[in-house]
């Protein structure tokens, strides 16, 4: 029995770039929350009657409530960011619920948002300090401190990335560790006997489905949030704001 | 000889990789200990002090992700680039 864990496939190549199935799965999680934004603001009225109205006026509210109060009235601009990153999150790890493979366990996803992320401190921090006090903060305390304050900028990112990814993946390496146990369990036992009957997969049932509670419902979504919540905290942090 | 020398020493690197396991337990441990601490000592702050806590056992468990990343490193991808030298 063999278990390999390898990266994303490479489905073709475009004009010379090689396009994974990590892409087409994020591509296709894209366009089905456009699909669901279109959806959610069809037809909107001053006073909501459809459910699907109030739905989204909640979502709204709620996400702005939560920027709010993490970040300061004055950020609430930034919902709309935050949602996005949360949901794509959330929807790229819970695509492992239908056998695909999780775009969020690919490093390069991840390191793309954090990236982002990243820039957008670097951005607040210009803005709040100007590019001289910027620069100047990188010898605070003292000058010789230098190479640790860079260093310990540039794990914000890594961090950021590798905490999700890490998650994620080890729910993809332990579901199929055990899967292997079960389906080598199932053959041992069952291997004996004739024909078909040697091939059902007993041990299979019903023993996974816990496993995937916590690894693609609970932990997935739990570092989606999080991955928002440290956003948050950073920005709010490189920016300076007054609560 | 050489390969089985190369996978050997992966899987004891991976196996001693994973020792960094222990510090995010005993950290998570901690600070769930207290969030119950201070959910029986106020039971109407229990919703901010249980998404705190989440929150910090999320952070705390940074090192111990480390520590897994290199061990599937160590595990699924040194091994293929190694061996691929020899």
């Amino acid at each position: 029995m063999n278990i390999e864990v390898t990266g994303a496939r490479i489905l073709f190549n475009f004009c010379g770039v090689n396009i994974t199935e990590i892409q087409v799965i994020s591509w296709t999680i894209i366009f089905i929350v456009f699909v669901l934004c279109r959806w959610l603001c069809r037809g909107l009225k001053v006073k909501p009657e459809a459910k699907r109205q109030i739905m989204a006026e909640y979502i709204v509210t709620s996400v702005q409530n939560l920027v709010g109060s993490t970040m300061s009235k004055a950020f609430e601009f930034f919902s709309p960011f935050i949602f996005a990153l949360m949901v794509l999150s959330s929807l790229s790890s819970l695509s492992s619920l239908l056998t695909f493979k999780p775009p969020t366990s690919d490093l390069n996803t991840l390191l793309g948002w954090s990236i982002l992320v990243f820039l957008m401190i670097i951005y607040y921090k210009i803005k709040s300090m100007g590019f001289g006090g910027y620069l100047k903060s990188y010898t605070e305390p003292i000058a010789v401190l230098t190479p640790f304050n860079i260093l310990s900028d540039l794990a914000v990112p890594v961090s950021m990335a590798f905490r999700h990814f890490g998650n994620v993946v080890s729910g993809v390496v332990i579901s199929s560790l055990v899967y292997g146990a079960l389906a080598s369990l199932s053959t041992c036992v069952l291997g004996s006997l004739p024909g078909i009957l040697s091939q059902i997969p007993i041990f299979q049932l019903g023993l996974p489905a816990v496993l995937s509670i916590y690894f693609d419902l609970f932990s997935s979504l739990l570092q989606a949030f999080i991955f928002c919540m440290l956003t948050m905290v950073y920005i709010k942090m490189a920016a300076n704001v007054e609560q | 000889m050489e390969k089985a020398i190369i996978l050997a020493a992966c899987a004891i690197g991976a196996g001693l990789s994973m020792i960094a396991g222990i510090g995010p337990g005993i950290g998570e441990g901690f600070a769930v200990g207290k969030a119950c601490e201070a959910i029986a000592r106020q039971p109407e702050s229990r919703g901010t002090v249980t998404s705190t806590m989440l929150m910090g056992c999320a952070v705390a468990e940074t090192t111990g992700i480390y520590g897994f990343v290199v061990a599937i490193l160590l595990l699924f991808v040194i091994p293929s680039m190694f061996l691929a030298m020899l």
